[in-house]
């Protein structure tokens, strides 16, 4: 799990070209959205998109999008339950 | 209000360099587009984030502003009634091919929300209104070539029917390692009339 989350951090950061961060400043529980890391709703779908392409998860629905990306620990538990690559 | 309008003040970026009222500001010898713009978003102290978001277009245009908006005069007032003119040939089609390229493999097809976003070349007009908070009115002209009399006209028809107390115009165009920007602001104040004679001479002053 340890693994999966320093990934997402490295994923997220390159992504979304947060180039202030290094994986050292996101903490596991710390907010995506809002006052923590302050993504934005391009965020979020760039975030979906990532889902899909890289761990073949399909979000459909807006509310469960909301908590699967409250923090990368939430985030980290949700991809290894529901990966299919 | 009166109808002299003047030109405050103005910038230009280009081959990496980057000059305000002709006084070279900074100048990167970063090899590539991204490299010299982040080179400049570090000497200027802007603080930021979404800036490394944006794409070529935006940066750019973002940079001229800073720099006549807030980086060379920080004491200036802040201005919302400021409208916003700016024109290029290139349109967004240095984003426009990154987009095309990223959904060309119909096996691998995961269009990017961040990268479609940029695919209009007004849109950094609106990156430069949400960082400066202007409420005006504001157009992008895509011309063959710059056009410092339509830039006139319509900034002229602006200030003259109070539609803005000052206009920010100019030329911002990318396409592929090409870039270039030259900005400048309209209002009551400033030395230099605002006419297209003038308009030419600060673009390409040899």
């Amino acid at each position: 799990m340890n693994t999966l989350r320093q990934e997402l951090k490295e994923k997220i950061i390159e992504q979304l070209n947060l180039e202030d961060y290094s994986v050292s400043d996101i903490e596991d529980n710390d907010a995506l959205f809002g006052d923590g890391l302050g993504l934005d709703s391009i965020d979020a779908l760039e975030l979906i998109v990532m889902l899909d392409k890289d761990y073949g998860i399909q979000l459909t629905d807006p509310k469960e999008g909301k908590e699967v990306f409250k923090s990368i620990e939430v985030l980290a538990d949700y991809i290894a339950k529901h990966r299919t690559k | 209000m009166n109808s002299e309008f003047k030109i405050q003040s103005y910038c230009h970026i280009k081959s990496g360099e980057f000059f305000y009222n002709d006084k070279l500001l900074f100048k990167s010898d970063a090899e590539s587009f991204s490299g010299i713009m982040k080179a400049a978003y570090t000497n200027f102290e802007i603080e930021y984030p979404k800036f490394f978001k944006m794409d070529k277009l935006s940066k750019l245009a973002f940079l001229g502003a800073e720099i006549l908006l807030t980086k060379v005069n920080p004491s200036q007032p802040k201005i919302s009634d400021t409208a916003v003119i700016l024109s290029n040939t290139a349109s967004s089609l240095s984003t426009d091919r990154v987009f095309q390229e990223s959904i060309s493999d119909s096996e691998n097809y995961y269009p990017s929300p961040s990268v479609f976003v940029y695919t209009l070349p007004n849109i950094c007009i609106g990156e430069i209104c949400i960082k400066h908070q202007l409420h005006s009115e504001n157009s992008f002209y895509i011309f063959d070539h710059f056009n410092p009399n339509q830039l006139w006209v319509h900034s002229q028809n602006l200030l003259k029917t109070n539609k803005a107390k000052r206009v920010l115009c100019g030329w911002v165009d990318v396409d592929g390692d090409n870039y270039e920007a030259f900005l400048y602001l309209v209002s009551e104040h400033g030395t230099l009339t605002h006419s297209t004679k003038t308009i030419k001479r600060l673009y390409s002053p040899q």
